[in-house]
């Protein structure tokens, strides 16, 4: 690994290589990673800031949204004069703003089941910051697919959850649908649009993604593979449950029968935070 | 005579009659399986197990909503 540091560099990540657990090696670990951001909204925002902020070398971001005034209440990536601008430029010159020295790579498009494999196949580990469990659920299988390591987070009105899945990893590890095996039908969950979120409660879940993201790149501390952690911020309760393989899942199971995503074609969107 | 439960449900005390089913317990709350998941004792129990898993006096249960919001 290359860890020739530029003397900027040096000074840029200096509390970062202070750090025993990273150090300059893990700071090399940071700039050789690639991570892909799968929506630039609420969670996407900090996610993508703390990551270029971090030296993660190349970041993708993905989304097919444009700015829009009720957004700025929490997706706090883009400001006023980004209105009407795609979300991925907007997001992508925010990050570049922090930290010039990295490498954004814009997907100004629409996950869908023709192009999510080579993009989540083009990453080292991808991250969830969807509003739509559609997006969800194909983003989940094409990482099974394409065993990659999928950092996921979701909001509703004042509650948070995060989850790491890596079912290709030793230890009978989950993915997403041994959690939840198939979207809700449309309608019985609630979207932001319908229920709202807190704009800061985004940006706690954001954060901790972010947190989990450098954590599996630099491979220290307990990994959250195979535990999910919810967050009632009214309560202001965090709670961590064990999260096991389901042997009749259909993605990861002993018999999964999800061995493509053609199956993505026929689902009709059901919108999770449509503002 | 029929035996009673006494279970913690989201950190409340329930009593219900036993013998019971993950799946019965939800269908007893009438909850919808398809926009929740169920954790008990610190484990979510997976939806293919719904209707094989049996409660226990003691059990703490605790319902996690389905969310996706961004």
């Amino acid at each position: 690994m290359d860890l020739d540091f530029s003397d900027e560099d040096i000074t840029r990540y200096s509390r970062h290589i202070l750090l025993g657990e990273v150090g300059g090696t893990g700071q090399a670990r940071l700039r050789a990673a690639r991570v892909l951001v799968v929506g630039a909204g609420g969670l996407g925002s900090p996610l993508l800031l703390y990551l270029a902020a971090a030296g993660i070398g190349t970041i993708g971001v993905v989304d097919d949204d444009h700015v829009e005034l009720s957004n700025l209440q929490r997706q706090i990536a883009h400001r006023t004069a980004d209105l009407g601008r795609a979300k991925a430029d907007s997001a992508a010159d925010a990050a570049r703003a922090i930290n010039p020295g990295i490498s954004l790579v814009t997907h100004p498009t629409r996950l869908d089941p023709d192009n999510a494999l080579a993009l989540v196949s083009a990453y080292d580990i991808v991250c969830d910051g969807t509003d739509n469990f559609a997006t969800r659920f194909l983003l989940s299988d094409a990482c099974v697919l394409a065993r990659r390591t999928l950092v996921s987070a979701a909001v509703l009105r004042f509650e948070g959850q995060l989850a790491t899945f890596k079912p290709h990893a030793a230890g009978d590890l989950p993915c997403y649908r041994c959690l939840y095996p198939e979207p809700p039908p449309a309608g019985l969950v609630q979207s932001c649009g319908e229920a709202g979120v807190l704009g800061a409660v985004t940006g706690v879940m954001g954060t901790l993604q972010a947190t989990e993201v450098l954590k599996e790149v630099l491979g220290i501390g307990d990994t959250l593979a195979g535990r999910l952690l919810i967050w009632d911020a009214l309560a202001m309760r965090f709670r961590t449950i064990r999260l096991r393989r389901d042997p009749a899942c259909p993605a990861c199971g002993a018999a999964a029968t999800l061995h493509d995503l053609s199956h993505h074609r026929l689902a009709a969107p059901a919108p999770a935070c449509a503002v | 005579m029929t035996n009673r439960l006494m279970l913690t449900l989201n950190g409340e005390p329930r009593e219900l009659p036993s013998p019971l089913t993950v799946a019965g317990l939800l269908a007893a709350i009438g909850l919808d399986t398809r926009k929740v998941a169920v954790e008990r004792n610190e484990e979510i129990v997976p939806r293919s197990a719904y209707h094989a898993t049996h409660l226990a006096s003691g059990d703490a249960l605790e319902i996690v909503h389905f969310i996706g919001g961004g």
